[in-house]
């Protein structure tokens, strides 16, 4: 018998919405509302709200909490200062992704990371594993609400419910308010390519009260719910990797094109196998792919140079955006310069796809 | 959601109406609805001869890709051919212009396992009781 899902906090008012549910990470979350297509295109164009509650949080605190953020994670938290959030990825020893975070810094003794829901309790457990003794790590997953509020509207509509004008607060930068009498961190992040904002509610009990009061302050705006459905189309766009798919333990930061998130000026796990591939070359290549006709690659697809398999598809969909399928998916690096035609195996044909710029898309 | 008297059923979700020897399918409403939006549609060739429960065709949305399966034995003898642009016309129409081929049949006695709308909607309730 499969196990039990886990469900949101919002689970009821989700339901009360007419969603669709789908599995995903152990948890049931909303996989649409509506449909695919018209949530993507409300983040696009106007805005959209996403419970994103199985998301992990993680809270380190005491005099070494900036030790531990930095023998931990592949970016500089040295860089970071109070109230500003840093993407970074966690490492095996081997220098393999075993997840990638926002680190966002409280104060120099404060930190929390958002993690992705299928790695909470390994990388709990991992960090706690390398924690000095001045440094507490807790799991608070079980304790936050968390939604996203994404679109090009969605600074307004949060403005609307908080007397702060966010518009001056910067990305990647998170400020604490008040929504109603709720205490919320907002965080200028997302997952969509488009401007947003992460919100992080440490009272489960009220999340439905903050998700009504949110979608009623973007009515007019055409704030819409949005499920995990469009969360996927539109992270894809973007080229935004997900763990189990672009990312896992047998992929590194360089082979995942997310070299710009790791700093090689300070010590952490998996630095020296890092370096070592940085000079021997990587054996694989994210790359984004352009599908002719109209069938969609999936996961595990091979992706073909003439005859020879040079590589597969981590995810494919259907581009909204720019109406044609499209793929991320790892290739030798001899073939992951832009414009090299490949091929894609799909349902026993080749289906011709050409290696394209990433992102797939990029917001104006 | 819409469960014609005019048709039969199969239990992956497929209607057929038969008109003489001939056996026009689709997918149901039910099924459009669980699959969302239908991106893309396979369709045979003309002319290809099928067996009852062959994979024949293919619906694909965002999330998920689902293989029709031939309700009856027989010869494809036309295709849906605007479902290649329109591929969303089996979320609009899946009873009407969202048919997806015709098969002139080998052996009408096959359709005596396909269900009544009433079986079927009872089919559907029990396998959703079963989630």
């Amino acid at each position: 018998m499969p196990e039990e899902p886990r469900r949101s906090p919002l689970h009821g008012a989700h339901r009360a919405l007419g969603a669709r549910f789908t599995r995903f990470a152990g948890w049931e979350m909303p996989l649409w509302y509506s449909s695919i297509r018209e949530e993507h295109e409300a983040v696009r164009h106007r805005a959209g709200l996403f419970d994103v509650s199985h998301m992990g949080e993680i809270e380190i605190e005491g005099p070494a909490a900036l030790e531990l953020v930095l023998g931990v994670a592949t970016n500089d938290a040295r860089r970071l200062r109070d109230g500003r959030v840093q993407y970074s990825l966690l490492c095996s020893p081997q220098g393999g992704i075993l997840d990638d975070v926002t680190v966002h810094r409280l104060s120099g003794e404060r930190f929390f990371l958002c993690v992705n829901a299928a790695n909470t309790e390994r990388d709990f457990a991992w960090i706690r594993r390398h924690a000095p003794r001045d440094a507490e790590v807790r799991d608070a997953s079980a304790e936050f609400v968390q939604l996203a509020l994404q679109g090009p509207a969605a600074t307004e509509i949060l403005s609307s419910s908080v007397p702060l004008d966010l518009r001056s607060v910067g990305r990647f930068a998170f400020v604490e308010a008040r929504i109603l009498d709720m205490p919320v961190l907002l965080a200028r992040t997302g997952y969509t390519g488009e401007d947003g904002w992460e919100i992080y509610l440490r009272a489960p009990g009220l999340g439905e009260r903050l998700w009504a009061a949110l979608l009623d302050a973007g009515r007019s705006w055409g704030l819409v719910p949005a499920g995990l459905g469009a969360r996927d189309t539109l992270r894809i766009e973007a080229a935004l990797p997900l763990y189990g798919h672009e990312i896992d333990e047998s992929t590194t930061p360089w082979e995942a094109g997310l070299g710009r998130f790791v700093d090689l000026g300070h010590a952490f796990v998996g630095r020296e196998a890092l370096e070592r591939q940085l000079r021997e070359g990587v054996p694989r290549r994210l790359v984004g792919l352009e599908v002719r006709g109209n069938a969609l690659a999936r996961p595990g697809n091979e992706i073909f140079a003439g005859e020879r398999a040079v590589g597969h598809v981590t995810s494919g969909t259907f581009s909204y955006s720019l109406g044609k399928p499209v793929a991320l998916g790892y290739v030798r690096p001899e073939f992951a310069e832009a414009g090299r035609p490949l091929a894609i195996g799909i349902r026993g044909r080749r289906v011709a796809a050409e290696v394209v710029p990433l992102p797939f898309y990029r917001r104006r | 959601m819409e469960f014609p008297e005019d048709v039969k059923y199969t239990r992956e979700h497929e209607w057929v109406l038969v008109e003489e020897n001939t056996a026009t399918v689709g997918i149901t409403d039910y099924a459009q609805d669980q699959l969302g939006e239908i991106v893309y549609v396979e369709l045979p060739s003309v002319g290809d001869k099928v067996s009852k429960g062959d994979a024949f065709a293919v619906v694909e949305s965002v999330k998920t890709v689902s293989d029709i399966y031939a309700p009856v034995s027989g010869t494809v003898v036309e295709v849906n051919e605007d479902l290649p642009d329109n591929p969303t016309l089996v979320n609009e129409d899946p009873y009407g212009d969202g048919w997806i081929v015709r098969i002139e049949m080998t052996d009408t006695t096959e359709l005596d396992d396909l269900l009544t709308a009433e079986e079927y909607q009872a089919y559907i309730a029990e396998e959703e009781e079963a989630e």
